[in-house]
């Protein structure tokens, strides 16, 4: 175990803001993607019931 | 009806060995993608909770970067992804442009938003982590360069294809762009080889030791896997609305 705690943890030993930045841009940036699918599903499907 | 939409009978599924032409036809394939997505995205999801795992309780503190180097677990996967997802985009786009196969082009542009998403991704790890390390943001070195070149070509080709409204122009027109941007690939892998760089070497590679901790590497490895099982998911996911949007205008078209 690397961590004496939740505090050191989320420090990331004085990096926390290159760290989190990392993680946290990623974890948007997937989540904008599937929030983007879904949207687009929608709308293919719509599309596709209004042409049926 | 036009030329290039062969009827799914003619692609005689009854013949031994043509199994792979019944799922060619992207009304056949679209159930099969339906029954697969779920699957990749639950093994992506456990796959990067143990790959995080790896990464932050694992792996030891690195001796010369402190825990800074942790980015290294998004960063790396991220890069990889962003060229492997691009040869695999190109090579579906190829065989759709050479064998003029609708499905193959349909994968190539259902690859391409999650290889930009990837690119991104490895562009602004590598931001934060080049910060506190080499003291600077950005650097116009070859690595970096030619890795934001690729952003510019999965938005090219993303660009075009919109900008087209025949789909099979879109395709044959994407495929060109694809094709040639390949050629970006060696240049952003051997670039830290080939020039100086202020981007570091290769830790990992095919012909030599990986150099680094075991943990580190595992770390890694699990989340290039927990990437691919993701970018598979995404795409296949992306593939059915593609597929729905075009063969219901090639419904319209045929009345």
């Amino acid at each position: 175990m690397n961590w004496g705690g939740a505090g050191e943890f989320f420090a990331m030993g004085g990096y926390a803001l290159y760290v989190w930045g990392s993680y946290g841009v990623s974890a948007l940036a997937v989540a904008v993607e599937l929030l983007a699918l879904a949207a687009r599903r929608k709308r293919a499907l719509s599309q596709a019931g209004a042409a049926a | 009806m036009n030329a290039e939409t062969k009827p799914v009978s003619q692609l005689r599924p009854d013949r031994p060995g043509s199994i792979w032409l019944r799922y060619a036809a992207p009304a056949a394939f679209d159930p099969l993608a339906a029954r697969m997505i779920p699957w990749f995205f639950v093994v992506a999801a456990l796959l990067g909770i143990a790959g995080l795992y790896i990464g932050f309780f694992v792996a030891p503190t690195d001796a010369q970067q402190s825990e800074v180097y942790r980015v290294i677990f998004i960063h790396v996967p991220a890069a990889w992804m962003s060229m492997l997802i691009y040869l695999v985009m190109a090579m579906w786009a190829a065989i759709g442009l050479i064998f003029n196969t609708r499905l193959s082009s349909m994968m190539a542009s259902a690859l391409a938003p999650t290889g930009a998403m990837f690119t991104f991704v490895a562009l602004w790890t590598g931001a934060l982590w080049g910060k506190p390390t080499w003291g600077t943001w950005w650097v116009w070195d070859a690595r970096l360069t030619s890795e934001l070149i690729l952003l510019f070509l999965y938005i090219g080709f993303i660009a075009l294809q919109a900008a087209i409204e025949d789909p099979r122009r879109a395709d044959r027109a994407g495929a060109l762009l694809a094709i040639v941007g390949v050629v970006n690939i060696p240049i952003i892998y051997f670039s830290v080889r080939w020039w100086n760089t202020l981007h570091q070497g290769a830790s990992v590679s095919l012909t030599s030791a990986p150099k680094m901790a075991a943990t580190m590497l595992n770390g890694m490895l699990v989340m290039t896997l927990a990437c691919w099982m993701y970018s598979i998911a995404a795409a296949l996911w992306r593939l059915r609305s593609i597929i729905a949007e075009r063969e219901a205008g090639s419904v319209v078209e045929a009345e």
